[in-house]
């Protein structure tokens, strides 16, 4: 996200506004850069490589801090946190992957760093358990609305074809006025 | 009564049974992934003397015990009394990991601090607190920065590591080591990994 | 002498209780009318002695009698006052208290407003809340007497947990409980209901106002939490997935399917084995949220001190109450079948596919909550569930969600027709993707994640005008006033509290894509430049409050040379614990947040600043508020007054036969 500001982002928001299919030949327009009139002298960022610390940072938001419990080591200042948060950025620096420093700490700590379980046997239920009570999930659904269609088509009244075609009767007859009246209908 | 709709409450039983049970663990006691694996290799200053250094190698052949401490630790002292008396019954050797004497002091600012200085006010606490409350340790190595603790998984003082011959760790008590623990797990551990060789 | 009385007054609640809890069911057994009566009365009175204990409890905090274990604990005679008051319940044995306080004012508000439910049914609701009372109180004087004495009395208190010291803590744990055991009460129509046999349209409407008071309640204290978290903690987070939340998050989710399968229920009879399940449901994942927050199961920054008989009790609570709840469920909800057939095309249909997600959602926040758990008690290793777990399983399954939720409104209950429904929406729905995609190419963060929330927010949006618009359209011919008067309060609770959704998922989407953070070391003089914003460090003073020690950092923003705001953010030190504490300064606007909080001073007497530009966060919050009001519409609908009116005359006809 280089130096978007929001009026930076209006203004295109702005230009997109009608014409997006005209601007979408343009290509994405880039902000402008506004020069800073103040003179006061610019204080040093802390982190000496910028991109380095938004990598660090965001390993550590995904690391749990072990002393503190339910927090990352990017939240918490429990010294051991600082230790590790270290450790993250002094591996990232000496260029060792993301992987790299995850495997360095599990090797160490265990999964329980890790607030992004890895998928394993143990782990199956908890990574599928979602997605199996889904589908579990519709197909309840599935299996109730056939069974409930079914009493549907058993009853003696209007076929579900009949009762469109009364419905488009009455459609045409009342116009184009919308005779749906969403919460009214109890 | 048709079967399906005891489901939910046979689920919510399952789920009891497991939440019974989860009253009887410790949540905040986590594992260490690097039982019965080599224990991390570290060359180390002495406490007693600081020029020289400790490494594992030193132990091989001996079952012994790595004991994490400091002298801001207050557990360390509920643990030490202990640690003297398995000295003297001379149960295991045990040698002392002093983690981050002055940095892991909160009531210490160490920051900017330099680290020869640092070392140095490590060594002059430490070396009172054993002369205070007695020296356990065949010898104590100096972690100033501990990062040799992170190698160990270290999260909290005390922790000891239990060592088999062949420089593997075989146990790792968290916390401080309490009599019960000392005899009926310690203990026998020790004296198993004595028989096997 | 005054915890005594207070200590008193909980152990008379708690016989008022009992009574509450069986004389009223024996009397609908019997089909007493004097027994029956009895509840009210009982339930009232133990209002009645729980405020008096809970006010007790609150003097001794207020008059810093440290001779009280509690008071010693979680207050200090230097705590501001308003922090002495709400100390009460930032501990363990005060929370149980509010929690049956919370219980029996909802016992009360029912006795009150349910004059025109018939009496037995009365009387069964009534003993339903007096048991689950019981069990609180019983729970409370047995294992955490919040009065419990500290002989020799200290000399001053170990202070309240800083963290508990911001004003959005005075507020977030009543609204909080308010919601949680707000659900109490549609558990226990659904009990009482269960109980008689008699499960019908009447049924769901008396539980519908309650159900969404309650939820709105639910609403206002997460949201007020997450606000807290937000400022509190310092680095501008404002969800964790942390277990408590996660408690307060379960039935949030579950009563949400609740709201709507009432609905059903009350309008075309159908659903009911369901709406019962979800409204036992609910109120199980709040008490099931207590247990995990009571009994240290999971650890937590919330969790208090913590011991296993606690957590025996409260388990034994759990599977009494669930239990009970669940066993009758089993006995009676086979006889339930039936209700208003519809087709597979149908709002019945789209309601009861937003139940199910909602219901499969829950469940998936609690399978992530508890999986360490069930991995540690099988002895299978720690493992660690957080934010990149939940957020990876939860966009998925509230995508479809969002989408149901603007397409049902337009569809007709019972019956309609697939093709024409999707003509309806079709326009609305093409130009949400377009819009998606646009605004997230026009704002440079082309990410799935971007496109796929700013394409539901607009389409939100957009569907929700059409509804509007269409359903001014109904009555052509008649002024635009009368037209606006035809539709009901709960139309409009619907309309805005899906807006609300639209509206916090722009904020979610956008402060998640165009967040920026930058930390300096600042000394006087200097500036940063984040976002457009230049941020002059004016320096640090001294700013010592009652009960802590404080660096505040006075930093000045402005953009394009204009001077904006002052912020002022603190560095504290609350002396009786010795913690430290950030609090951060926000200059707050509606289309984004500048957030500065101040870090430690280095030995060169620079200062480290953390600085965050946040857009659209607080639309957030507003779409919590937009949500709010929406319930409240819904539950203020006069169709309620109306059939309250019309069933207490109809009531009072029966008793007069009866009693003839």
């Amino acid at each position: 996200m280089p130096g978007d500001t929001l009026s930076a982002v209006l203004r295109r928001a702005a230009l997109v506004g009608g014409a997006v299919a005209a601007v979408l030949l343009a290509g994405p327009v880039r902000a402008e850069s506004t020069a800073p009139a103040s003179t006061p002298a610019l204080a040093p960022a802390l982190a000496a490589d910028p991109e380095l610390e938004a990598d660090a940072m965001e390993l550590s938001h995904k690391l749990r801090c072990l002393v503190c419990q339910n927090q990352s080591i990017a939240e918490s200042n429990a010294p051991l946190a600082v230790d590790l948060r270290n450790q993250v950025r002094e591996q990232l620096a000496a260029g060792k992957s993301k992987d790299d420093v995850v495997d360095y700490l599990v090797e160490r700590y265990g999964d329980f760093v890790l607030y992004e379980p890895p998928f394993k046997a143990v782990t199956v239920l908890l990574w599928l358990g979602p997605a199996a009570l889904l589908l579990g999930g519709a197909g309840w659904l599935a299996f109730r609305l056939r069974r409930r269609r079914d009493e549907v088509a058993a009853e003696p009244s209007l076929s579900a074809a009949d009762r469109a075609r009364a419905r488009a009767l009455l459609e045409s007859a009342a116009g184009n006025a919308q005779s749906e009246s969403p919460e009214s209908r109890s | 009564m048709k079967a399906k709709f005891l489901v939910p409450l046979l689920l919510f039983f399952g789920l009891a049974g497991f939440l019974a049970f989860g009253l009887t663990l410790n949540p905040r006691e986590v594992p260490s992934p690097l039982i019965d694996k080599p224990a991390p290799d570290f060359t180390l200053a002495r406490l007693d003397e600081p020029a020289q250094t400790f490494s594992l190698k030193e132990m091989q052949g001996e079952v012994w015990l790595l004991n994490v401490w400091a002298s801001w630790c207050v557990a360390c002292r509920e643990e030490h009394p202990l640690l003297v008396r398995m000295a003297e019954q001379k149960i295991v050797p045990v040698v002392g990991l002093n983690y981050k004497e002055v940095r892991g002091d909160g009531a210490i600012n160490a920051r900017g601090m330099a680290i020869e200085a640092e070392t140095d006010m490590a060594i002059e606490r430490a070396r009172r607190w054993l002369r205070d409350h007695g020296n356990p340790y065949l010898l104590s190595v100096l972690d100033i920065d501990g990062r040799v603790g992170i190698d160990f998984g270290v999260y909290g003082v005390p922790e000891t590591f239990l060592i088999d011959r062949s420089g593997r760790i075989r146990y790792k008590h968290i916390g401080p080591i309490t009599p019960d623990a000392l005899q009926n797990v310690l203990i026998p551990k020790i004296e198993e990994l004595r028989r096997a060789g | 002498m005054i915890p005594e009385l207070g200590h008193f007054a909980l152990i008379l609640a708690l016989v008022l209780s009992l009574v509450q809890a069986i004389v009223p069911l024996v009397g609908a057994r019997r089909n007493s009318m004097a027994l029956m009566a009895v509840g009210r009365p009982a339930a009232q009175g133990q209002f009645f002695f729980i405020v008096f204990s809970y006010v007790c409890l609150t003097w001794a905090f207020v008059t810093s009698d440290f001779s009280v274990q509690l008071a010693a604990s979680n207050s200090h005679s230097a705590t501001p006052i308003m922090y002495k008051i709400t100390g009460v319940w930032g501990n363990h044995e005060g929370s149980l208290l509010l929690w049956a306080m919370s219980l029996s004012l909802w016992t009360v508000a029912v006795t009150v407003f349910s004059r025109h439910l018939p009496d037995a049914f009365l009387a069964r609701v009534l003993g339903v809340l007096g048991m689950v009372s019981a069990g609180f109180i019983s729970f409370t004087l047995v294992t955490s007497n919040p009065f419990e004495r500290l002989l020799p009395a200290v000399a001053d208190g170990r202070d309240l947990n800083p963290l508990l010291q911001d004003p959005g803590m005075i507020i977030h744990p009543p609204l909080l409980y308010m919601g949680y055991v707000g659900f109490s009460v549609a558990f226990a129509f659904a009990i009482a209901a269960l109980m008689s046999g008699r499960l019908d349209a009447a049924w769901a409407r008396w539980s519908r106002p309650w159900t969404t008071v309650a939820w709105v309640f639910l609403t206002a204290g997460i949201a007020v939490g997450s606000g807290w978290a937000y400022y509190e903690l310092g680095w501008g987070g404002w969800w964790f997935w942390d277990p408590v939340e996660n408690a307060s998050f379960m039935p949030w989710l579950l009563g949400t399917a609740l709201i709507h399968s009432l609905a059903v229920t009350e309008k075309r009879g159908a659903f009911r084995s369901w709406t019962v399940l979800l409204a036992i449901g609910a109120f199980s994942l709040s008490l099931l949220g207590t247990f995990l927050v009571r009994s240290g199961v999971i650890t937590s920054v919330h969790a208090f001190a913590t011991d296993p008989k606690r957590g025996l009790y409260i388990l034994a609570l759990l599977v009494i109450v669930i239990g009970f709840s669940l066993l009758l469920y089993a006995l009676r909800a086979p006889r339930l079948a039936g209700g208003g057939s519809f087709s597979f095309v149908s709002r019945e249909t789209s309601l009861l596919g937003n139940n199910v997600l909602l219901t499969v959602a829950s469940a998936s926040v609690l399978l992530g909550t508890l999986y360490p758990l069930f991995l540690d008690a099988l002895n299978l290793g720690k493992i660690s569930v957080g934010p990149p777990y939940f957020e990876a399983v939860f966009v998925p399954l509230m995508t479809p969600v969002v989408v149901l939720m603007m397409f049902g409104p337009f569809l007709r209950w019972k019956d309609d027709d697939l093709v024409a429904a999707a003509r309806k929406v079709a326009p609305a729905f093409i130009a949400s993707a377009l819009i998606g995609f646009a605004v997230a190419w026009a704002v440079d963060h082309v990410t799935w994640r971007t496109v796929l929330g700013l394409f539901l927010a607009a389409w939100v949006v957009l569907a929700s005008i059409q509804l509007l618009v269409g359903r001014l359209k109904e009555r052509a011919g008649a002024s635009a006033g009368s037209r606006l008067r035809s539709i009901t309060a709960s139309w409009w609770g619907m309309w805005l509290a899906h807006l609300g959704v639209g509206v916090f998922i722009i904020g979610v989407t956008l402060v998640g894509s165009l967040d920026q953070n930058l930390d300096v070391k600042m000394k006087e003089g200097q500036r940063a430049e984040l976002a457009g914003y230049t941020f002059l460090f004016r320096g640090a003073v001294d700013a010592d409050g009652p009960n802590y020690d404080a660096a505040r950092g006075i930093i000045e923003l402005s953009r394009d040379g204009r001077v904006l705001d002052t912020l002022t953010p603190e560095k504290r030190l609350y002396r009786a614990q010795g913690m430290p504490m950030t609090e951060a300064s926000l200059d707050i606007g509606v289309f984004r947040d500048v957030y500065v909080s101040l870090g430690e001073q280095l030995p060169d007497g620079a200062w480290i600043v953390s600085l965050y530009y946040k857009p659209f966060i607080s639309w957030i919050w507003m779409g919590c508020v937009l949500m709010g009001l929406g319930g409240l519409c819904a539950a203020a609908d006069r169709r309620y007054r109306r059939l309250a009116a019309r069933e207490a005359a109809a009531g009072a006809g029966q008793r007069v036969a009866a009693s003839a």
